[in-house]
């Protein structure tokens, strides 16, 4: 066990250098010359301007030199400038970030809240038409494009009921709250802004609902199984047998136990998040790095592309390898051997 | 449980014991669309491409689905957007099943220096979030549905090889190989006549799931405007334009269902397999 951690750990740094070389490689054999972006169309006839940009973004140099100058820069956190925003790619993530980060927790949240309910009914009441119905929930969840279905309850939820605020963060009127963490849920309140509080969570629910939904599934699906191999248990009759109530039994003795193994997959939900977040922050206009990593991608902006790709990966590989020690040190039963890839 | 039992033994006089009603659904779901896809010119009163109409027009009787911005009737381009999503979808299962299952029996067979080589450019893969890796394999290569659909083989083989590889392990301990070897057997021989037929039920079974995220994947890259380009009428592509006028809400409407009905046929397909297959899930 120890050992497989420590397996893991030491192929990290490796895999992440792997990350970085395939991102940079990415963009080197570009169809595109990055020029055309980066000066415009017209200026391209200028063999002057043309020039000074090459000599300008270190395009003049060959691509061992320039690999070795991105990684030098990298290890002091320089991912380089934008084409596109002109300001240096690792401050747009960082200011990016935390409107990521807030959208995927409060998707998980609700992900995971509706995934557990839904695994613990399917599981009491298997094979009827609750567990049927959860499990077609579930799957649609996991089948819509959340490009669609974001608009959809954009149009429903906001434009037809006007129940809930539309696209962005917060009202295109109010200004944002001081950053503090760049959390505008955590800065609203630490500025004792309820109001502003308020019109920040409404602006969260449908974006991290739409996102949320697209785990659910996973997550009921781990937990209904999960409950049926703890309710098939002595243990559980026992409980029956003292007189505990169904519900009791249900939550106190059953789910307590079957939520150690759910707890693993979180990570592997956190990766499906990111994927989803992109889409989704591009319909919900949500200033965060998916809708960045877009912007990018359809500018050819190729140092914030190698920037988000690379923060994507590590955070992709962070989350998988903490699902799979999580895993690993919840079912011993695993056989770690299998797990490695080598 | 043993009304389980006596259900699942009433059915198996019918049907096939495989054929649960998700497989079922699963299957028709695909199968229409198949269909749908052969036939589609033959029954519609519009072309995809051509204006039908008023723009803009919502859903009526001559126009289902209504009209988008320039006129062209949605349900007909809805319908012929199936052309695009599903052969791209074949083709790059087909590429990316026969790249990683090629270098997975390699990696699991030769071993040694040139297993790890492959393995190490399988995590590598690996490691990236798929939608993000495409983007950027898309974005160096140029928008357009065949570079896309190349990034998508990138963002899959290394799912292939790895599984073909442990596939490729565990039926080269058995005895007939062991068998076929003591008997002379030549080393490509022993691979492609003694292991590999024994090695491709996993395969086909996680191709098939993963058909609809291949859909889903497909369209997202045309809908981030990576993919098709217009007037093609490609799903993810209509939905974008649909975006646009967000207030016309039946534009993104034909689009969004047929990639909702198409990916839940496939997902219904790969729960009800993956259900025979691991009766521990049931």
């Amino acid at each position: 066990m120890t050992t497989y951690i420590v397996r893991r750990l030491i192929a990290m740094p490796l895999l992440l250098l792997g990350v970085i070389t395939v991102a940079f490689l990415l963009t080197y054999f570009t169809a595109a010359d990055p020029l055309t972006s980066i000066i415009g169309e017209r200026q391209m006839n200028n063999p002057a301007v043309v020039e000074a940009a090459r000599e300008r973004w270190g395009l003049d140099r060959s691509l061992p030199e320039r690999y070795l100058i991105y990684l030098g820069n990298l290890v002091t956190g320089d991912m380089g400038t934008s084409f596109r925003t002109r300001q240096p790619v690792a401050q747009d993530l960082m200011v990016r970030l935390p409107a990521t980060l807030e959208l995927v927790i409060a998707a998980m949240f609700l992900g995971t809240i509706f995934g557990v309910v839904l695994g613990v009914l399917a599981a009491r009441f298997r094979d009827g038409p609750i567990d049927n119905i959860a499990r077609l929930f579930a799957l649609v969840g996991a089948s819509a494009p959340v490009f669609w279905s974001g608009l959809l309850v954009l149009f429903i939820f906001s434009v037809q009921l006007g129940w809930l605020p539309g696209p962005g963060r917060i009202d295109t009127r109010a200004v944002a709250p001081p950053f503090v963490t760049g959390f505008y849920t955590v800065d609203a309140l630490l500025a004792g802004d309820w109001a502003g509080f308020r019109s920040v969570l409404m602006h969260l629910v449908l974006p991290a609902s739409v996102l949320g939904w697209t785990v659910t599934g996973i997550v009921s699906r781990m937990v209904r199984a999960s409950m049926l191999d703890v309710l098939s248990q002595e243990y559980i009759l026992a409980a029956r047998a003292k007189g505990a109530g169904p519900l009791r039994v249900l939550i106190h003795h059953a789910l307590r136990n079957a939520m150690l193994p759910t707890l693993t997959i979180l990570g592997f939900s956190f990766a499906y998040l990111i994927t989803g977040a992109i889409l989704t922050e591009t319909i919900f206009s949500w200033p965060g790095i998916g809708s960045y990593a877009v912007a990018a991608a359809r500018g050819l902006d190729h140092p914030a592309i190698v920037g988000v790709t690379i923060v994507g990966g590590a955070a992709f590989l962070i989350s998988n390898l903490l699902t799979d020690i999580a895993y690993a040190l919840v079912d011993p039963r695993v056989k770690l051997s299998q797990q490695e890839s080598s | 449980m043993s009304a389980a039992v006596t259900r699942n033994a009433g059915r198996r006089a019918i049907l096939p014991h495989w054929a649960t009603l998700p497989v079922v659904f699963g299957g028709i779901i695909v199968l229409l669309w198949v269909v749908v896809g052969i036939t589609i010119p033959l029954w519609t009163p519009y072309d995809p491409t051509m204006l039908a109409g008023g723009r803009f027009q919502p859903p009526n009787a001559s126009h289902w689905l209504g009209t988008d911005a320039l006129g062209r009737d949605v349900l007909t381009r809805t319908l012929y957007g199936v052309r695009h999503s599903l052969p791209i979808a074949a083709l790059v299962i087909f590429c990316a099943v026969l790249i990683g299952g090629t270098l997975g029996a390699i990696a699991g067979f030769v071993g040694g220096l040139v297993d790890s080589i492959i393995m190490r450019l399988v995590d590598v893969t690996l490691s990236f979030p798929p939608i993000l890796l495409a983007m950027a394999v898309t974005a160096a290569l140029g928008p357009g549905l065949g570079n896309a659909a190349i990034a998508m083989v990138i963002v899959w083989w290394p799912i292939y090889a790895r599984l073909m590889r442990a596939q490729v392990l565990s039926v080269r301990e058995r005895e007939h190989v062991e068998a076929a070897i003591a008997a002379g057997a030549t080393r490509p021989r022993v691979l492609t006549k003694h292991i590999l037929p024994l090695c491709w039920s996993p395969i086909i079974v996680n191709a098939t799931m993963d058909f609809g995220q291949v859909v889903l994947l497909a369209a997202s890259l045309s809908f981030i405007g990576l993919g098709a380009v217009p007037p093609t009428p490609e799903w993810g592509q209509m939905i974008s334009d649909g975006a646009l006028h967000f207030y016309r809400w039946w534009i993104a409407a034909g689009p969004g269902i047929a990639i909702l009905s198409i990916v839940l046929g496939f997902n219904f397909l790969g729960d009800g397999l993956r259900d025979f297959l691991d009766p521990r899930s049931k």
